[in-house]
């Protein structure tokens, strides 16, 4: 007996809700630093701010011990310049990563220089980072003397592409590659993390959704002072009075799909990543970027497998791909052979689908794990794919299952599965908070680090960037003084979160999440124009006037996935906003307005900014490159940066 | 299962069951009910046993639940039957599917 119906059939009653509900009751807590979102970014930033001995208080929806999306594991430490093997230049590499438009040079010139310090203090607190136990001898990548494992990823330059060079004799000797990523065993990490911020004091406040932001005085865009939370087992509300807040969380998650079953399945990330740090900054008014950036789903859209399938995927590097008789694909295979290319040329796409069409290639694929070399087999499976993310549980189940790398083939569904639709979209492409050298948003008290910020990258650049905005951060809360959280604004968010529970029935969360997927699907697709924009618009102003005030929740569980719900609608209606801004299309921001075709036109070569003045929308622009010129303003900003932390003891 | 009353519920969500506990290894330590990022599963009320999967639809199989399990063999992952991946024998060419 393990699920509820069982328990229903076995009990003749459904269990009682397990936690002490107590909807509306309230907790205060002071402290220094206030961290929202327990994932990588907001680990890092809690230990960094208490390593200088400030009050650090971490909240968290989930239980930090695996949340987020670096919770269950990493196995790629990305952009790693600074480290021993590399071959570039820590600050040629961040200049020429942020030489592509729309990116964040002040992020990426923090992870060039600091993400290796970062992987050794995860190594300090215990995280494994080298191959110690000398299980992988003999691998193509692995330095003996360090015992690090470089990863064929990047090998000649920064690009999931192959490079035009691939084939030709003495392609990527490794003599000559750049050696900027690490692979590594990132399983261990997340408790760790969790760990030292007890260790250090920090308090942590697992399942606690933050729901908003409190302003001085209780002014939008006044200095952020505390944070309002949701506890979602309890329905507790939490009130959070700080000197500094550090937004921490996830980007937008399934805001064009919703399955009203398999919702975790139908979605690439966790229903958790619902946007709530980005709606409660951009209602505290903070200034936002690039929202209007949004990309096609590849996988996992409840029609397409869910998990990396066989080959030709993100960490199945080196393995083959072949088709039903064993003929080899010409797809790349992230390896040595190809440089790291993960993402074929469209001829070679073509090649493939007209070959399939003359029964050159007969389907189904297959990823050949017995075709490579023994070592190289293991690293991939029982490293690369072991210690990412949500593939650690798929090999192991595997294993029980009775599959064998050393003798079986894995089915691959990359050319069965249809492409992307129009109407299927990701906003997790770079939409976020505007930043500078502190990371500190443009309103005073509020710092964004990892996905929170505009043009985010990886897991990398969320442990570096979370590390640097606690300790900028600290820094900030030393030199101010205590602030009054606005008593108004707390009740006013208060009815605002417990407006559901006052309600028996009328419109559950997910059929809320459902109609919103449909007005992004019809009004927010691929296809943009003014017309569909404001459709879309007024369908989300409709949905806020007639559906929310029907949501319903019994239990704590179900308002956090309300609130949830109004987190994304939120979410939704700054890319809207931030759609119609844009009158021109462009290609680096997947960006396709119908009535403005000129693509990527030099006037329109600029971020835009949006950020709420008074409830009113305001626009305005940065440049490409407004950061200034990264070596120096990094360097200028952080002229005590010793690098690897050094424990008092 | 006869004796037992038939209520009139809604429909049951899928996955039906993400995964699976086997009660005779399982000491209802409640580890995954903690870990579990999403709050898929509850404490069972009666001590001791598997927790009650109460989210089910919720589950993005991360997996944590199940690769954190302090008891080996307690907890089984299970991925519905839409998800469950299949391979070849490169030898002998017999197909499998995980069970």
């Amino acid at each position: 007996m393990a699920t509820w119906h069982e328990y229903l059939r076995s009990e003749g009653h459904p269990p009682a809700w397990p936690y002490p509900v107590r909807f509306e009751q309230e907790q205060v807590i002071d402290t220094d630093v206030l961290v929202i979102g327990g994932g990588i970014a907001g680990c890092w930033a809690a230990i960094s701010a208490a390593r200088l001995g400030v009050r650090v208080a971490l909240v968290e929806k989930g239980d930090v011990v695996r949340s987020g999306s670096g919770g269950p594991g990493c196995d790629h430490w990305c952009n790693a310049p600074a480290n021993p093997l590399s071959r570039v230049d820590p600050d040629e590499w961040a200049q020429h990563m942020a030489d592509t438009p729309y990116t964040n040079g002040i992020g990426i010139q923090i992870q060039c220089r600091e993400d290796y310090d970062t992987l050794l203090e995860m190594e300090q607190m215990g995280g494994k980072i080298r191959d110690t136990d000398d299980e992988y001898v003999g691998a193509e990548g692995r330095d003996d003397e360090t015992k690090l494992m470089i990863s064929p990823r990047y090998g000649t330059r920064h690009s999931y592409l192959p490079d035009p060079d691939m084939g030709k004799p003495g392609f990527n000797p490794p003599e000559k590659r750049n050696n900027v990523v690490i692979r590594v065993w990132g399983n261990t990490f997340k408790p760790i993390l969790k760990d030292e911020c007890k260790r250090l004091g920090v308090q942590v406040f697992d399942r606690i959704m933050g729901t908003s932001l409190l302003n001085e005085g209780g002014v939008q865009g006044a200095r952020v002072v505390g944070a309002t939370g949701l506890n979602s087992r309890t329905g507790e509300f939490m009130v959070f009075r700080s000197k500094a807040v550090i937004v921490s969380t996830s980007g937008g998650g399934s805001m064009w799909l919703m399955s009203m079953e398999h919702g975790g399945y139908s979605n690439m990330q966790s229903r958790a990543n619902s946007g709530d740090g980005t709606a409660m900054a951009w209602k505290a008014g903070a200034a936002l970027t690039m929202m209007e950036r949004t990309g096609g789903i590849s996988i996992a859209t409840g029609l397409k497998h869910k998990w990396y399938t066989g080959a030709g995927d993100a960490s199945y590097e080196n393995v083959p791909i072949v088709d039903a008789n064993g003929r080899r694909l010409p797809y790349p295979i992230q390896g040595w052979e190809d440089a790291g290319a993960m993402l074929a040329a469209p001829e070679v796409e073509q090649k493939i689908r007209e070959g399939i069409m003359k029964g050159e290639y007969e389907l189904p694929f297959y990823g050949d794990f017995p075709a490579m070399a023994e070592v190289e087999r293991r690293a991939t499976w029982d490293l690369m794919l072991a210690e990412e993310s949500t593939t650690r549980v798929f090999v192991n189940t595997m294993k029980q299952g009775g599959f064998d790398i050393n003798r079986d083939q894995l089915m691959a569904y990359k050319f069965i599965e249809g492409q992307s639709l129009p109407q299927w979209r990701d906003p997790g492409y770079g939409g976020g908070l505007v930043v500078d050298w502190n990371l500190r948003t443009t309103v005073e008290g509020l710092y964004a680090a990892g996905t929170t910020m505009f043009a985010p990258e990886d897991h990398s650049y969320a442990a570096a960037t979370g590390r640097y905005a606690g300790r900028k951060a600290a820094v900030f809360v030393k030199e101010v003084g205590e602030c009054q959280v606005n008593r108004d604004q707390i009740e006013v968010e208060k009815n605002r979160i417990f407006a559901p529970t006052k309600r028996d029935s009328g419109i559950e969360w997910k059929e809320l999440h459902n109609g919103l997927a449909r007005v992004m699907q019809y009004y927010v697709s691929e296809f943009k124009t003014e017309r569909l924009l404001k459709m879309g618009l007024e369908e989300l102003e409709r949905l806020e006037a007639e559906a929310v005030p029907q949501l319903f929740a019994h239990d704590p569980h179900k308002l956090m996935r309300s609130i949830e719900d109004l987190s994304m609608i939120e979410y939704a209606k700054i890319i809207i906003h931030a759609s119609l801004a844009r009158k021109a299309s462009s290609v680096p921001l997947g960006f396709n307005r119908i009535d403005y075709p000129e693509v990527d036109p030099a006037d329109w070569n600029k971020f835009l900014t949006l950020k709420l003045e008074n409830g009113r929308i305001q626009t305005g622009e940065l440049p490409q490159g407004f950061w200034g010129d990264m070596k120096q303003q990094y360097e200028a900003h952080n002229k005590d940066y010793t690098g690897v932390y050094k424990p008092k003891n | 299962m006869s004796e037992r009353s038939v209520f009139a519920i809604p429909n049951i969500q899928t996955p039906s069951s993400p995964v699976v506990f086997d009660s005779n290894v399982c000491t209802g330590c409640n580890n995954c009910v903690e870990t579990c990022p999403i709050d898929v599963f509850i404490p069972n009320p009666q001590k001791g046993l598997p927790p009650i999967i109460l989210h089910a639809e919720e589950c993005w199989y991360c997996g944590c639940c199940v690769d954190d399990c302090p008891c080996p063999g307690a907890a089984k992952f299970n991925w519905a039957l839409p998800m469950k991946p299949r391979w070849k024998n490169k030898e002998s060419g017999e197909l499998h599917q995980l069970k």
